[in-house]
């Protein structure tokens, strides 16, 4: 009962550290709306929009129509050059991200078999910008699709065929990529505002010297620990309703899974979060060092190595080994199949296995260091 | 020499000892660079490998065959298993054991044989939509290789796709040049950020005050540690990048070299902006996180700047990042010119006189 006692005022007086200090608010109430408006609007991997150049080489009709053809089709912003040279400098600066040339023998074309020897048509993308690079291939040789298509019918040919594909994407019909980004992202915020919020606090006692009061009372190290965690805990609840209720209120991102299952994987993540910044500020002791390791601990490796962009199964198997131990990326995989899906225990159960394990690994480092003695 | 020379001198000095002096803050600055240059080249790849494809085969004819034979041969499908029912297709992509499972109808053979195939069905895990999206391309440029058997109809001339600069779209070549601006950008504002605050948290900043250096004299020694700091991390990265792996430096270095400075001005206007609205190096601390997350994510780092809204995209050109992400790619990988770039380095100079002037005029008004 007297352990009870003492814990609650401990965390009763980093409570009102909290509502004194404006930040800390801020971190838990402001950043997540923040975050996820830019996650929102600003990430986004579905190309609608292309500029691209063509030069016409050959001035044939059935090049004019072909050069008519990518005048007219959505989404793409033609600019018609005079020579390559003149595109490449273009797409060298940034200012194209790919373009066209009909080559000069385009329009006297010998149809048929026997494999032609030039491409009379070349495509050349930004490739510096692999994002897009692929996406601007595929909408130009679309384009070049249809217009070959209209050509021979004019010529009397029937189309080519071929074998092709009739897709249909489970969970997201539209395949509409928020759907899978904004879930993911929901990860990079609370991982953030997870571990922000605790990198500074025990650095600040350290710095302040209210830690050696707080020593001198005999407070035990679980104690310690405990009265830090469970106040930022509440915090980090509350910035993970906001992230929720935006991701699915405002982007309109389906929720199949349960309110409860999305809960239970987030307080279980929210601990290794915690976690995370705890272990940093005890290590460290200062608030500077503290924030700036947050900072490469928490950010980047959230956004790199979780699955939120690039998949972690086309990665060397070491760099996979790494990823195994950060928490956010069993965090993803989890939010992506509750937000989609719906509660497929193979998936969320082995989430939480991992989620578990990060959470143990962090906060019993942070014990284990937590020193009681002076130096 | 000229007085106030030696004291901007001397508080340059004072300011990189803070900077780089103690070891535990030289460990923070080297350490992170050498990490994510180990870990993030390799992690950044948009290729889809070691999946495993699943088939529901209805048909069982020779087509079909082929065309399973050709998707076992593809590196980016390790394996290629075959189901039996339209259940087990539900259950290994909610597993997600499939990215991709792929349906042949029961008449696929014949119909491919007397010359109209029939289009074979794929389903992917919409979870994954952007890698399920490779996968697919994969899967047709497999299947644009099949030859069906016609020889009337007409054929679209030949065509053929170059990506200059990068030819194979590796990830990390791209990677690299964007993590001189990401590094820069962390220890560009964190320096500059970091420094007031602490220095009016130590009580240090009266004594600055009442020495005879003038505000702009506290700005560029402010300034002037995070470029260095910012130079020696672009040419780590650099050098590694040219030497361990192998991405050839296609324009002029010094021009890169040249930019940064414009750059990290850029970066120090917006952090002693953020130092001299804050009043502890916490809220410091927190106003550089939410002036560099956004930075990061909108700088066409993440996903295209292309891609955004038309709106989002005017105002990235208030973004630093967005700027300097574009002249280290074209410089770098493209080899472009500086008069390339003039856009982007106008829009630099005017954030930082626009940061830095902001800062000043509330700094005096602070003051005073």
């Amino acid at each position: 009962m007297r352990a009870i006692r003492r814990l609650a005022a401990l965390v009763k007086k980093e409570s009102l550290q909290i509502v004194r200090d404006p930040s800390t608010l801020l971190i838990s109430l402001l950043f997540p709306v923040i975050l996820m408006l830019v996650f929102g609007s600003g990430i986004n991997q579905d190309t609608t929009q292309v500029r691209l150049g063509v030069v016409n080489l050959d001035g044939s009709p059935a090049s004019v129509r072909l050069v008519d053809t990518f005048a007219h089709t959505p989404g793409l912003h033609l600019f018609v050059g005079s020579s390559i040279e003149d595109l490449g400098d273009r797409l060298r600066a940034g200012r194209l991200q790919g373009f066209v040339v009909l080559r000069s023998d385009l329009g006297r074309r010998v149809l048929g078999r026997g494999g032609a020897a030039q491409p009379l048509i070349e495509v050349i993308t930004d490739g510096a910008e692999p994002n897009g690079a692929n996406f601007v291939a595929a909408y130009a040789q679309g384009a070049i699709g249809v217009w070959a298509r209209e050509d021979a019918a004019q010529r009397g040919l029937a189309p080519g065929s071929g074998f092709s594909l009739e897709v249909r994407s489970w969970f997201n019909p539209s395949m509409r990529s928020q759907n899978s980004l904004l879930p993911g992202s929901v990860t990079i915020i609370m991982m953030v505002v997870g571990a922000l919020l605790t990198a500074l606090v025990v650095a600040r006692e350290w710095e302040r010297g209210t830690m050696e009061a707080l020593l001198a009372a005999g407070v035990s190290r679980f104690e310690l620990v405990a009265s830090k965690l469970i106040p930022y805990f509440v915090l980090g609840l509350l910035a993970f309703t906001t992230c929720v209720t935006m991701t699915h209120l405002y982007f309109a991102v389906p929720l199949r899974g349960s309110l409860s299952t999305l809960y239970l994987v987030g307080a279980t993540f929210l601990f290794s979060a915690l976690g995370i910044g705890l272990l940093l500020s005890t290590l460290l002791r200062s608030q500077y060092d503290a924030a700036q390791a947050a900072l490469n601990a928490a950010f980047l490796p959230a956004l790199m190595l979780s699955g939120f962009i690039f998949e972690i199964r086309s990665m060397p198997v070491v760099i996979q080994a790494v990823a195994s131990i950060i928490p956010a990326r069993y965090f993803v995989t989890a939010m992506q199949t509750v937000f989609q899906a719906g509660d497929v225990w193979s998936v969320i159960g082995r989430s939480l296995v991992g989620l578990t394990a990060a959470a143990v690994l962090f906060l019993g480092l942070t014990l284990l260091k937590t020193r009681r003695r002076l130096e | 020499m000229n007085p106030t020379v030696i004291r901007l001198l001397a508080l340059i000095k004072k300011e990189l000892f803070m900077v780089i002096g103690d070891p535990q803050s030289l460990r923070l600055m080297i350490a992170p660079v050498v990490l994510q240059l180990l870990l993030f080249p390799y992690a950044a790849t948009m290729e889809v490998t070691n999946n495993t494809i699943y088939v529901l085969d209805r048909d069982g004819g020779p087509v079909a065959q082929e065309v399973i034979e050709r998707l076992a041969h593809t590196p980016a499908f390790a394996r290629v298993k075959r189901l039996r029912g339209e259940a087990d297709a539900r259950d290994v992509i909610d597993r997600q054991d499939a990215l991709l499972v792929l349906q042949i109808g029961p008449h696929f053979s014949e119909h491919a044989i007397a010359g109209h195939p029939e289009a074979i069905q794929a389903i992917l895990d919409g979870r994954r939509s952007n890698s399920g999206q490779i996968a697919l391309s994969y899967v047709q440029t497999i299947l644009s290789g099949i030859p069906v058997g016609d020889s009337l109809s007409a054929r679209a001339p030949p065509l053929v796709v170059r990506h200059w600069y990068n030819e194979n779209l590796d990830y990390y070549r791209f990677l690299l040049p964007a993590l001189v601006a990401m590094i820069a950008t962390f220890s560009g504002l964190i320096v500059t950020a970091m420094s007031v605050a602490r220095e009016r948290e130590q009580g240090t900043l009266d004594q600055l005050l009442v020495s005879p250096l003038t505000p702009w004299m506290l700005f560029v020694g402010k300034s002037i540690p995070a470029v260095v700091v910012a130079m020696i991390q672009a040419t780590i990265i650099l050098v590694a990048s040219v030497f361990f792996y192998g991405v050839e430096f296609r324009g002029n270095v010094l021009s890169l070299y040249l930019c940064i400075v414009p750059y990290v001005l850029a970066l120090a206007g917006v952090g002693l902006f953020i130092s001299t609205v804050c009043a502890t190096q916490q809220q410091a601390f927190l106003g550089v996180f939410l002036c560099l997350m956004p930075c990061i994510l909108l700088s066409g780092f993440v996903t295209p700047v292309d891609n955004m809204p038309e709106a989002l995209q005017t105002l990235t050109w208030a973004n630093p990042v967005r700027h300097f992400i574009a002249i280290a790619k074209g410089i770098y990988l493209k080899g472009a010119l500086l008069s390339d770039f003039k856009d982007n380095l106008i829009a630099l100079g005017c954030i930082a006189v626009v940061t830095a002037s902001l800062s000043l005029a509330l700094f005096q008004r602070r003051l005073s």
